[in-house]
């Protein structure tokens, strides 16, 4: 008997090459068509203010520069279309480099074509912006920004880019008193700062022309998304225009969209008539593309004095930095998720995205997601601590339940499946919660130093959406050898696909995983495709796979019956042996006999479709604070994460372990920050706080599978729950470890400082 | 003081047992040598400061973020990168630890990780997992969180003590 492949921990394919030669990243390629590149270094604003002019007087002068492009030589290049059109016009115009002003620091202004990187690296500081012409509007902190205190697109007249209720992504709040019938009231103003993404590799292009077809080798989520964008702005076909993703060393969201720097590529390609790389260094991956959160939201929650929780508002603004897209967008995530776990009668959002002279705000693992459950999980602790009630009880006495399912909640998203409770229990139990609070409560009445705390959140998120869902492509081929070929549209950057998806394709097919390729990442080889972020891939792109290799299985049952001389009616497929008439496996056709017969290759594609699913769970973090310098230390993180089946629980697990790393990075130490002058001053690594192993434990598993009816496998995403989760249940606890001084709230992330001053 | 920088430098190294020599630059960082001259780029660049360790290799024996050397320094010396690392087809009991305990994602952080973990072992053979958190701090991976990592250093250093007769 041929036990199943699915939900078991299959090493990964792509690791043998990862841990002997390396990956292959776009700055590894050494391929023909790039011989003879040049290289681009992007010179940058170092301030913001109005700009006169650029002397590239120096770097033109410096040895191996072959010549520098500002913006004024881009006159008849034609501007990039903007990522999406909800902002107002003169948003949205941002020129290819710095044109009249720097609008923050780190923005491109010229770029330096030279034959060598460090050629390209001198003469970019050798270039000269001058500035002068105006004084600049700066605006650093978000809700300035709000306030319209300076106005940074003086032709707007303010610095709101998106009100999100005039699209219908927010509800806005009705007139008069809408906790009026609430016995307890509570209102928190609460942050959720800036952070980067940082994948260990930053972004890196290369190009080259040959006669009139482009060919871009690119770090990115999503090569048939970018693929669209490099077709519009150099006016190609597909056929002319490939584009191919090499090994990504990561990506978080950073690298679903494109930027400038990227996009410009071609240009200078074709200007000097050579291929052309870039590669950005740290700093420029951390100052000159964008952060992702960057909010400020107001946060009120009424119900009964028992604990029940009857009705929320959720205020949202958002920093979309200096340039709108897809950050000013995000809140709408937010609002979609405002509900949280929980059953909540009345729910009234306002979201609004203001620009700010900062980088502009892209996507981070969650987007969006992350920031609703943090402001409902702080809500739900106030509103608990001022009921007198433990925040674990009035939590499960608010929780949606199970049978309620499919759900819609006041701001009407529909839920899939879940059994919130459930995940809860599961987590408490694994951290032993009732000891861990009478450890705390021995440690008070002792007077103990080494302050305790425990952090519960509970959490819903959105994958593959929002609604009404997504699609993604794949294509399943019989090789001539008996062996398959999957073609994927995802792209994995980290995930593991080529293991994951052959096991999928090796599950229908019953070819072994050793026989079957997953190729991705190639524009010219795959059809079709989306791309990797939003926890979207296994369950569209998966299913894809899974749909293409039954209709493969279809379309190979007509020859099996012409071997067979059986009516295709009588032949059965089964994974163990193969085609072979109903009744009878003894005389049975295999994948490489069909090859052999087949007149075309065998082959059929898919292009998935499935409606957004609502992965969740609960997280339970336990902190030290030391009382006399305010240090925080995460002792103890315990997850229950329910994505619904595993298909393989290794590669599952190794998401939730760099979500939850990430989500309590940002609670504890990783802020992206800027000066009041508008320099970023986290600029390196030296100085973000980018979170390292000797900050964080192991952490503590619970495994929960709920299938979502909305995919035929029930898949739900897992790339971001731990993120979700973890951020609000590690600020829960950096609370609670102070509660009994009074402390109701510190905003994340909970530095020694600001745990320091909350305890003074 | 008056001097005078040659334009170039002859830079002599053994990198995984083959003798490299090239001229470059004094300012050449020894991890822009080990790619672009040597063209062994499974050693790779995250960071402008030293903080990242993805370009950790060993320089004769022991491991060093090779962006905190110039390639003039490691004249003379002997260098394993990741490419070495193997035996053959044989991976390193490392490099097998991280396969078995999924202590990779995207991979770009790997060929340093592993360096850095080969060198803390042969410092503290039977770590505790304190010790290879702090040993590894240098280290950042943005991937797993760490989890893994730490499981797989500590599972290679278990399977050494077990076939060193289970010494503890």
């Amino acid at each position: 008997m041929v036990v199943s492949i699915m939900g078991t921990r299959v090493l990964r394919k792509e690791d043998p090459k990862l841990l002997t030669v390396g990956g292959t990243y776009t700055a590894d390629l050494r391929d023909a068509r790039l011989e003879g590149a040049a290289h681009v270094c992007y010179a940058r604003a170092s301030a913001l203010g109005a700009v006169s002019g650029v002397d590239v007087s120096g770097a033109l002068a410096t040895p191996g520069v072959l010549g520098v492009v500002t913006n004024s030589d881009l006159a008849d290049f034609p501007l990039q279309p903007p990522q999406m059109d909800l902002f107002p016009e003169e948003m949205l115009r941002r020129s290819w480099l710095v044109d009249d002003a720097a609008l923050f620091v780190g923005e491109p202004v010229a770029a330096v074509v030279a034959e060598s990187v460090v050629a390209a690296v001198d003469g970019a500081e050798a270039v000269e912006v001058i500035y002068g012409g105006g004084e600049p509007a700066t605006v650093i902190d978000l809700e300035d920004a709000d306030g319209d205190a300076e106005v940074i697109f003086g032709e707007v007249g303010t610095n709101l880019a998106l009100n999100l209720e005039t699209v219908d992504m927010s509800t806005g709040f009705s007139d008069g008193d809408f906790f009026e019938d609430c016995e307890v009231v509570i209102h928190q103003r609460v942050e959720n700062h800036k952070v980067a993404a940082v994948p260990l590799e930053g972004r890196s292009v290369a190009c080259c022309w040959e006669n009139g077809s482009l060919t871009v080798w690119m770090s990115t989520q999503a090569p048939h998304l970018v693929q669209g964008v490099f077709r519009n702005v150099y006016d190609l076909s597909r056929k002319d225009c490939r584009i191919i993703a090499p090994d990504v060393g990561g990506g978080f969201g950073q690298k679903v969209n494109h930027s400038q720097e990227e996009m410009l590529l071609p240009e200078l390609a074709r200007r000097f008539g050579r291929p052309m790389r870039w590669t950005e260094t740290r700093t420029e991956n951390l100052i000159g593309f964008g952060h992702g959160r960057a909010q400020v939201q107001r946060v009120t929650l009424g119900g009964d004095a028992d604990g029940k929780v009857r009705r929320y508002r959720l205020e949202v603004i958002c920093d979309s930095g200096a340039y709108p897209g897809v950050g000013a967008f995000l809140p709408y995530f937010t609002h979609l998720m405002a509900s949280g776990t929980y059953d909540i009668a009345e729910i009234e959002t306002r979201c609004r995205s203001v620009v700010t002279s900062t980088a502009p705000t892209q996507a981070y693992r969650g987007a969006g997601r992350p920031e609703a459950t943090a402001a409902i999980e702080r809500a739900v602790d106030i509103f608990a601590a001022r009921c007198g009630r433990d925040p674990v009880e009035v939590r499960a006495q608010n929780l949606i339940a199970p049978e309620r399912f499919p759900v819609t909640t006041a701001v009407g998203t529909e839920y899939d499946s879940g059994e919130y409770a459930r995940a809860l229990e599961k987590a408490l139990e694994a951290s032993g919660y009732e000891d861990l609070r009478r450890e705390q409560a021995r440690r008070r009445a002792e007077g103990d130093p080494r302050l305790l705390g425990i952090g519960v959140s509970c959490y819903v998120e959105i994958t593959a959406g929002p609604a009404p869902g997504g699609k993604e492509y794949a294509k399943v081929e019989i090789t001539p050898e008996g062996g398959a070929r999957v073609l994927s549209g995802a792209f994995s950057h980290g995930q593991g696909h080529l293991t994951t998806f052959a096991m999928l394709a090796s599950d229908s097919l019953g070819i072994p995983i050793e026989q079957v390729e997953v190729i991705q990442g190639d524009t010219a080889q795959i059809d079709k495709g989306v791309g990797t972020f939003g926890s979207r891939s296994l369950q569209l792109g998966g299913s894809a796979v899974c749909d293409a290799s039954n209709q493969v299985i279809d379309l190979a049952r007509e020859t099996a019956a012409d071997i067979l001389e059986a009516a295709s009616a009588d032949v059965v497929f089964d994974a163990e042996k193969g085609f072979h008439v109903s009744g009878a496996p003894a005389v049975a056709v295999s994948w490489a006999d069909l090859a052999e017969r087949a007149e075309a290759p065998l082959s059929a594609d898919s292009n998935f479709f499935a409606a957004a699913s609502y992965p969740f769970g609960a997280h339970v973090a336990v902190v030290e604070v030391d009382r006399e310098t305010g240090e925080v230390t995460l002792e103890r993180m315990i997850t229950c994460d329910d994505s619904g089946p595993l298909l393989n629980p290794m590669v599952a697990e190794g998401q939730r372990h760099g979500g939850i790393a990430q989500g309590a990075a940002q609670a504890l130490i990783e802020e992206m920050r800027y000066d009041p002058w508008g320099n970023p001053v986290t600029s390196t690594f030296a100085d973000y706080g980018i979170i390292s192993a000797a900050e964080l434990p192991s952490f503590e598993l619970v495994v929960m599978e709920t299938p979502s009816p909305h995919n035929p496998l029930g898949f739900k995403g897992i790339g971001e729950s731990g993120t979700i989760g973890s951020t609000p249940a590690v600020q829960s606890a950096v609370v609670d470890a102070l509660a009994h001084l009074g402390v109701t709230h510190v905003d994340i992330p909970c530095t020694p400082e600001r745990v320091w001053r909350a305890l003074s | 003081m008056h001097w005078r920088m040659k334009a170039v430098e002859r830079v002599s190294v053994t990198i995984n047992g083959a003798e490299y020599s090239h001229e470059v630059e004094p300012r050449t960082l020894l991890v822009n040598y080990i790619r672009e001259q040597a063209g062994l780029t499974g050693t790779n660049i995250g960071c402008d400061t030293s903080s990242c360790g993805a370009c950790t290799v060993h320089l004769n024996g022991e491991s060093v973020k090779s962006c905190t050397l110039l390639a003039v320094q490691a004249d003379g010396e002997d260098i394993l990168t990741i490419e070495g690392l193997a035996d053959g087809e044989r991976l390193h009991p490392m490099q097998e630890s991280f396969r078995e305990c999924h202590a990779l994602q995207c991979g770009y952080c790997t060929p340093g990780m592993v360096m850095a973990a080969v060198s803390l072992l042969k410092e503290n053979p039977s770590p505790s997992e304190r010790e290879v958190r702090l040993g590894l701090e240098g280290n950042l991976c943005r991937c797993t969180g760490y989890h893994n990592i730490v499981k797989a250093v500590l599972h290679c250093a278990a399977g050494a003590s077990a076939t060193n007769g289970g010494a503890q």
